[in-house]
């Protein structure tokens, strides 16, 4: 069964992962097949069923709010692939 | 030969005096050297680093210090590529984190390294641990020792074909839908899936978080039991990771079933199971009856749309956590006329078909118009698949199932198909989705091939000590847990 609402190109922009013509293709002849399957889920009524993000009851969790000990700022950038000055470099975003 | 020992017999050396943990990891190098060849487990050894630790472990060995203290003080440990360990690599088997070495240790490497362990070699796996064959690996599959035509499962594979191939007294693997029970199934080991919770993620290169648990892989239940208890704990590094505390689960293994209350889930015995698995769990069940316990059926009733449940929940997790990897900060970066190509062409060229995949699936089911349809739904349902293990739990004290419907199939059999792939993990994904503990021991083998056969048990909420007993009081009464793949 596959699903006709389901725009490729439009959904990997979204993920900004670019793909080849011949990946569009079978990916999103693959995700057709997988979301109808995965719409097996509206044969159940879930009514007034609370969702559950996490299996842990546990909410809140602070820590004291005190100064730690830090990784070095070399140590932080020593798998940047390009740095100039301590300072990661990217590409320019505002023109 | 010193390679064959389980880690409790290589600590019983150690402690005595008999063998070094040079001698040890030494063992452990000249065995991948022999194998690995075949097998693929291993992405990487730093031998130079691994040898080092060792001497470390001899000298503070010779010192005075014990196992009591260190519980595996001298023991080589092998990582499956997502856990930092300063200084190493963590590719999670992707292309795109290129040449990257961690800043820091993770939680569980730390704690290891508090425990006297030797901490050695990069285990393959499936790409950022999305897949249940460790074929979606960017640098080659590893091959199932028992027939090295087949997958070791995934995504902890090379985790599970290391300790299957005795190229290490254990390994540490990660659970997101039964990435270590399944392995631990398909390359006859055991692996244990503790609860959420139990065990830090922090410095665990994350797949979907509200999923992912950290656990070992080994030969027998005791060494899981060890291991368990070396790694477990609260750390405030991670929010999730609960402050219970952790019982000497080695100390409370022995004893036998009786009165022991073991629940056979009625919507598992499906159609579809491989007639030789479905034989040798029928004999484990009997087994344990005759081992004291007590069998009960029970319903389980949302079982059924677990897979797609976990699909929905799993990658969606997965499209945040994945974003991180941008080209920006670390790894390899493919430039671009401006920044958002720069982002397409990093992460289009960076990670394999699987985790793009998945990446795409999780952006669609949270994107505007398909939020409640897919997600919202999908968490609706993780709370019905809940309240059927809560249910279960009322009655029985874990549920006993096969670990896997069938045993290790053949490389390529199911890698243009990837739904057939995803509903291999039909029997594990649950005990995720419910956030409870869970373990794969061996129940038996294939005639022709000979290939191994997992059973699991499923336990309640941080109840891995009783999960071990009952696994422990199986394995002692069985001798699957003694017969080694032939290479």
């Amino acid at each position: 069964m596959a699903d006709n609402d389901f725009d490729i190109k439009y959904v990997a922009n979204l993920a900004r992962i670019a793909l080849s013509p011949e990946e569009e293709a079978r990916l999103g002849a693959q995700l057709g097949d997988i979301l109808g399957y995965v719409k097996k889920l509206e044969e159940l009524d879930v009514t007034g069923v609370e969702p559950m993000a996490h299996a842990v009851p546990l909410a809140n969790v602070f820590r004291a709010d005190e100064v730690q000990p830090s990784i070095p700022q070399q140590d932080a950038l020593a798998n940047a692939p390009k740095q100039v000055n301590g300072l990661f470099v990217v590409p320019k975003i505002v023109e | 030969m010193l390679h064959e020992l389980t880690l409790s017999g290589l600590t019983a050396k150690l402690a005595a005096k008999e063998v070094s943990s040079r001698e040890a990891m030494q063992a452990c190098i000249d065995r991948i050297d022999a194998v690995d060849d075949q097998v693929n487990a291993f992405m990487s050894i730093d031998r130079d680093n691994a040898l080092g630790q060792a001497d470390a472990a001899d000298v503070a060995l010779a010192k005075g210090a014990t196992h009591a203290g260190q519980p595996l003080l001298g023991v080589p440990v092998s990582l499956k590529d997502l856990f930092c360990a300063k200084g190493q690599p963590a590719n999670c088997s992707s292309r795109i984190l290129g040449d990257f070495r961690s800043p820091y240790d993770g939680t569980v490497v730390r704690k290891l390294r508090d425990a006297g362990a030797v901490l050695f070699g990069r285990l393959n796996m499936d790409e950022f641990a999305m897949g249940s064959s460790t074929e979606n690996s960017a640098f080659g599959r590893t091959n199932n020792p028992w027939d090295l035509e087949r997958v070791p499962g995934g995504s902890s594979g090379g985790s599970a074909a290391a300790v299957a191939a005795q190229e290490c007294f254990g390994s540490i693997g990660t659970d997101t839908g039964g990435s270590i029970r399944q392995p631990a199934a398909l390359c006859g080991c055991v692996g244990l899936k503790p609860t959420y919770g139990r065990v830090s993620r922090y410095g665990v290169v994350a797949f979907a978080s509200s999923l992912d648990q950290v656990g070992p892989l080994t030969r027998d239940v005791r060494d899981s039991a060890t291991l368990l208890g070396a790694i477990a704990g609260h750390d405030p590094h991670d929010s999730t990771s609960v402050p219970t505390e952790v019982p000497d689960y080695v100390a409370e293994l022995g004893g036998d079933l009786k009165g022991t209350k073991l629940g056979l889930p009625r919507e598992f015995l499906i159609d579809g199971i491989d007639p030789e698995v479905r034989a040798a769990f029928d004999a484990a069940v009997k087994q344990c009856e005759a081992l004291g316990a007590e069998i009960h059926e029970v319903s389980m009733p949302h079982t059924e749309y677990g897979v797609a449940t976990y699909y929905i929940v799993a990658t969606a997790e997965a499209s945040a956590n994945l974003a991180r990897f941008d080209g920006i900060r670390y790894g390899d970066r493919v430039d671009g006329d401006d920044l958002f190509s720069l982002y397409c062409n990093t992460r289009g060229q960076g990670f394999g078909e699987e985790v793009k995949r998945r990446i795409i699936l999780g952006t669609y089911v949270l994107s505007s118009g398909y939020y409640d349809a897919f997600y919202l739904r999908a968490q609706k349902v993780r709370t019905l698949i809940k309240h059927d293990f809560e249910q279960a739990f009322e009655t029985v004290d874990a549920l006993i199932t096969p670990t896997v419907p069938a045993p290790a199939f053949k490389a390529g059999e199911k890698m243009d198909d990837p739904l057939q792939m995803y509903l291999s993990d039909v029997f594990t994904i649950s005990c995720n989705l419910a956030g409870t503990c869970g373990i794969s021991l061996p129940c038996g083998f294939t005639s022709e091939p000979k290939l191994p056969i997992g059973l699991q048990l499923l336990g309640k909420p941080f109840g891995e000590s009783r999960l071990l007993q009952i696994a422990n009081a199986y394995e002692q009464a069985t001798p699957w847990h003694t017969e080694r793949a032939v290479l």
